[in-house]
């Protein structure tokens, strides 16, 4: 392993980065070799090509200097790429949003605790405003102009509506075949909307090169994704803060790049090693649509490696044919005994109801991924009912009405009278 | 086979700064063998000890991922536009 880089942070076009502005991060460091380079707008490691990730000195923190902190992810800053002052820039804020105990759901699946990690609650509508406001605060500090993404369709409204809080350029790329209403929450907040003419993975082809050609982009699951990628461990740190500082003994979460279940399992690690939480095994189950399953086929045929396929399911927030945290996933998994499953299109839609119907929750096809594989896993035995679980929601049901339009609806349409009304049979 | 080739940012410095490069050969193992005699160094950033396109490398022929094609042996016919990208985005 190469030592770690010292001296004042210069990035390629020569922008001297101020003191201070990633907090405790000390370097960037390859997950696969080890090599370290100083900290700049780089995801990729130039000895092997592996995935850049933030290596930290952390000082001291307590719990009660988090809980005297924001009701936001900034509570957490000390443990995030972001610098002290944070707060006094124009953000969207996101984070502490709700964990609910699911008492119907667990009923209803036979789990004895069942708690709901509900980030359908954050400032636009998914958790992906927790990562884009850590991409926004990195942005800042390398003084980009344009703030940018490719985007399946939650990551687009996150960035779109985080810049113009910040007062900075956005441009988000979507497959031309997202589904409308993200769309429109984009398209609201920016008017630089790029539809590509593909499906996920070639708008993150396109975006990975013009990140390489464009000079002060910061395209945020891109050239500053080790950054971005920290904002992911929040969920985690909730989760645990929330229970009362402990963690739970499963968890189960939905698997795009698969990058926020690997780093949840960061927060956990990370909240063990400050003496915040007492250590104790933990299980994490991934969940993937049937129709993009590559980590769940790996997992399942006992491979190392993660083989690209061509997404076809409704699931478009998880419709990431070569996820690039894929690997990690399988060792995170396998390391704490959880598994990777998959569902199909129709469990999906059966698992948005479960959560609609049991918790008066309406999550999209993510969350309906996550309950529909929650409940294949209590079936066959994998995830152990007994025990602790929470199950993470990542994004709002309204932007995704499409996949349950054709399944609810009106039970009757009568006469308004009273006598109509008890001949539909509906009490 | 005369092709051109993409060279992400973290190769350029092979490449003397330049982003796109020509190269020769019918198939990508051929291109990768050509590059590294004009540039060398390159061919073992691309691939592993083992010879293997390296797990977070995608390489693309036009618009497509080789790993759906033939891998190294995938053709590169003439006027063929090469690209090699970290794999590390998204999500």
């Amino acid at each position: 392993m190469s030592s770690t880089p010292t001296g004042p942070v210069v990035t390629d076009s020569g922008t001297v980065v101020r003191d201070g502005a990633f907090g405790n991060a000390r370097a960037l460091s390859c997950r696969e070799c080890g090599h370290q380079v100083p900290l700049g707008p780089h995801y990729a490691c130039p000895e092997c090509f592996g995935p850049l990730e933030i290596a930290y000195d952390f000082p001291a923190v307590t719990r009660e200097q988090i809980a005297a902190g924001p009701r936001n992810i900034w509570r957490y800053k000390a443990l995030l790429p972001v610098p002290d002052d944070i707060e006094s820039s124009p953000n969207t804020e996101p984070g502490f949003t709700r964990l609910l105990q699911a008492r119907n759901l667990g009923a209803a699946l036979g789990i004895d605790t069942l708690w709901v990690k509900d980030d359908s609650t954050n400032p636009t509508n998914s958790f992906k405003d927790r990562v884009v406001a850590c991409a926004l605060s990195a942005a800042r500090e390398f003084h980009a102009k344009v703030f940018a993404c490719p985007s399946t369709g939650n990551l687009a409204n996150a960035v779109a509506a985080a810049g113009a809080r910040a007062g900075i350029k956005t441009v988000v790329l979507i497959p031309a075949d997202l589904e409308k209403p993200k769309q429109v929450n984009s398209a609201v907040y920016t008017d630089s909307l790029v539809a590509v003419e593909g499906n996920y993975d070639d708008v993150n082809r396109l975006a990975s090169e013009i990140a390489g050609e464009e000079e002060g982009w910061a395209f945020v699951n891109v050239n500053v994704r080790p950054y971005y990628a920290e904002g992911s461990k929040t969920l985690g740190f909730e989760i645990a803060e929330q229970l009362g500082w402990r963690l739970p003994d499963q968890v189960v979460i939905p698997v795009a790049s698969g990058s926020q279940l690997t780093k949840v399992d960061k927060a956990f690690r990370e909240l063990v090693a400050l003496g915040l939480v007492e250590d104790k095994p933990y299980r994490i189950f991934g969940a993937q649509a049937e129709g993009c399953s590559p980590v769940a086929a790996a997992f399942r045929e006992g491979h190392e490696v993660v083989r690209p396929v061509k997404p076809d399911t409704i699931a478009k927030s998880l419709a990431i044919g070569n996820p690039a945290d894929g690997v990690y996933v399988l060792d995170v998994c396998r390391r704490t005994g959880g598994a990777v499953e998959s569902v199909t299109d129709d469990e999906i839609r059966e698992g948005i109801l479960l959560l609609a119907r049991n918790e008066g929750i309406f999550t999209e096809t993510a969350g309906g991924t996550t309950t529909a594989v929650l409940r294949k896993l209590v079936e066959t035995g994998q995830l152990d009912p007994t025990l602790e679980t929470v199950i993470i929601n990542t994004g709002m049901g309204l932007k995704t009405l499409d996949a349950v339009a054709d399944s609810v609806g009106a039970a009757a349409t009568i006469e308004p009278s009273y006598d109509a009304f008890t001949a539909a049979g509906i009490v | 086979m005369s092709v051109s080739v993409r060279i992400p940012t973290i190769l350029r410095s092979y490449t003397g700064g330049a982003s796109e490069v020509p190269a020769d050969g019918a198939t990508l193992l051929e291109v990768l063998d050509d590059l590294e005699a004009n540039h060398p160094g390159i061919r073992a950033r691309v691939l592993d000890d083992a010879g293997e396109i390296r797990r977070f490398v995608n390489v693309y022929v036009g618009n497509d991922d080789v790993r759906f094609l033939d891998g190294l042996k995938t053709p590169t016919p003439e006027g063929a536009q090469l690209s090699i990208i970290p794999a590390v985005a998204g999500g």
